[in-house]
């Protein structure tokens, strides 16, 4: 299971959304979609229409800037950040 | 007993404001909605719902929801896009509006959106397509980030279908049968400037209807103040009296059809009070003559900007005014604007202000 860690900023949008997650999935895309099977929603607070990540959400694995099509492992550390912008 | 409470929408979330049981003091609560900024909420008496139109720079727009006056609180975008196949994208939810049920939002890039269950889904009404001027407006060119889209929704009170809505920069629009079909509503309006088409490229601000006569309307507009007496059908300009032609924010009286009230800014790019002296100005006479309003406004120094829905009034029989600035003031008045009072400080930048009145 992939460890999925979330901002602060989404975590307070879903009750019960922790900031840590063990997801399931082969890819950035699968791990935001088991996520909004678990909290509906949850999709458009991170992705718009192409679909693709908003501007200001970024998403590493493993470190390395990653993209929806970014391959995960089992053993991957998958971190969602809002990115510092505006004031 | 009714409670009065005002909606401020602010670039750090919506905070509720309620006067105490002697009305001499503000309770202020909030920031609601995650301190997203909000950029208009309304208040809906046949639901006792408020809703606010938000827009999160990291988590994109949704429309928030209270059923019980701001104690909790929901969201949804369900519905609230343009498609994965569309190069349209919606930056922001800009305006809000109740009709007879249903819930209209105004979006940018420009779309006006509806929903039919309180706000939990929504799904597109119209982008006013085949309308002059709306292949350069869905442009992403022509949508710089402070650009609003549909930046006003105006429901008919007698008529459930009809309603008007406008395009920033562009100008009023009506329809008569819920979104279907458009008819420009601009016919006299002044533009400085060169426009590919006759009907729109008029740049209006703020667009209110008379309670007391439906046909009357007036709009505080990019250049000038301008009155209509034929519910939109055509204008006449009546910013002479003013000392700017220019400014955002207007409230008419809920009883007297000729009494209106704009707060003119320098039109340069501070767009603030004209000299650092606060004032709201109004006519009695339908824009014939305008009077200054500044007692217990600050008078030296007040470089206050007041956006298009930053000002609101109710509908007592003697009505209350309110209206917010960019720099987080807000101010009160109970005789009809003859003197104001400041009722709140340090809240962020406000961009909407609304009266509520709830059981």
């Amino acid at each position: 299971m992939a460890n999925l860690h979330l901002p602060p900023t989404l975590t307070s949008l879903f009750p019960d959304l922790p900031r840590r997650v063990e997801v399931d999935a082969a890819t950035v895309a699968g791990a935001i979609a088991e996520l909004e099977e678990c909290w509906p929603g949850l999709r458009d607070r991170l992705l718009e229409p192409g679909p693709c990540l908003r501007p200001h959400i970024h998403v590493y694995v493993d470190g390395e800037r990653a993209a929806l099509e970014s391959m995960i492992s089992d053993r991957s550390r998958l971190d969602v950040v809002a990115a510092i912008s505006g004031g | 007993m009714a409670r009065t409470l005002l909606l401020i929408g602010t670039r750090k979330g919506l905070f509720l404001l309620e006067s105490t049981p002697k009305g001499t003091d503000w309770e202020v609560r909030g920031p609601f909605c995650e301190s997203w900024p909000v950029y208009h909420a309304i208040h809906d008496p046949a639901s006792g719902t408020i809703f606010a139109a938000c827009a999160s720079d990291w988590h994109g727009s949704a429309v928030w929801r209270s059923s019980d006056l701001g104690e909790s609180w929901a969201f949804s975008s369900e519905g609230l896009g343009y498609g994965d196949g569309d190069s349209r994208k919606v930056s922001k939810i800009s305006s809000l509006a109740v009709q007879r049920g249903r819930v209209l939002a105004g979006v940018e890039a420009p779309g006006i959106f509806e929903s039919r269950d309180g706000g939990e889904s929504w799904s597109l009404l119209s982008t006013l397509s085949g309308q002059p001027g709306s292949e350069e407006w869905d442009e992403a060119a022509n949508q710089p980030p402070g650009h609003l889209g549909i930046s006003a929704l105006m429901p008919d009170p007698d008529d459930e279908a009809s309603f008007f809505a406008i395009v920033q920069g562009v100008g009023a629009f009506e329809t008569p049968d819920r979104g279907t079909s458009w008819t420009p509503r601009n016919r006299g309006l002044r533009a400085d400037w060169p426009r590919p088409h006759a009907e729109v490229g008029f740049c209006v601000h703020r667009l209110v209807r008379a309670p007391s006569d439906r046909n009357r309307l007036y709009q505080q507009n990019h250049v000038g103040v301008h009155r209509s007496d034929d519910g939109g059908l055509s204008w006449t300009e009546i910013t002479d009296g003013l000392p700017s032609e220019f400014g955002f924010a207007a409230a008419v009286h809920p009883h007297d059809r000729d009494t209106f009230y704009v707060i003119p800014l320098d039109p340069g790019h501070g767009r603030c009070m004209p000299a650092g002296h606060a004032a709201v100005w109004r006519t009695r006479d339908a824009g014939g003559s305008w009077q200054q309003l500044d007692r217990g406004l600050p008078g030296r120094h007040a470089h206050l900007g007041v956006l298009r829905e930053a000002m609101a009034i109710d509908g007592g029989d003697v009505p209350h005014l309110y209206f917010g600035t960019s720099t987080g003031q807000l101010y009160a008045s109970i005789d009809e604007g003859d003197s104001w009072t400041e009722i709140a400080d340090h809240l962020p930048t406000i961009w909407s202000v609304a009266v509520a009145v709830a059981d």
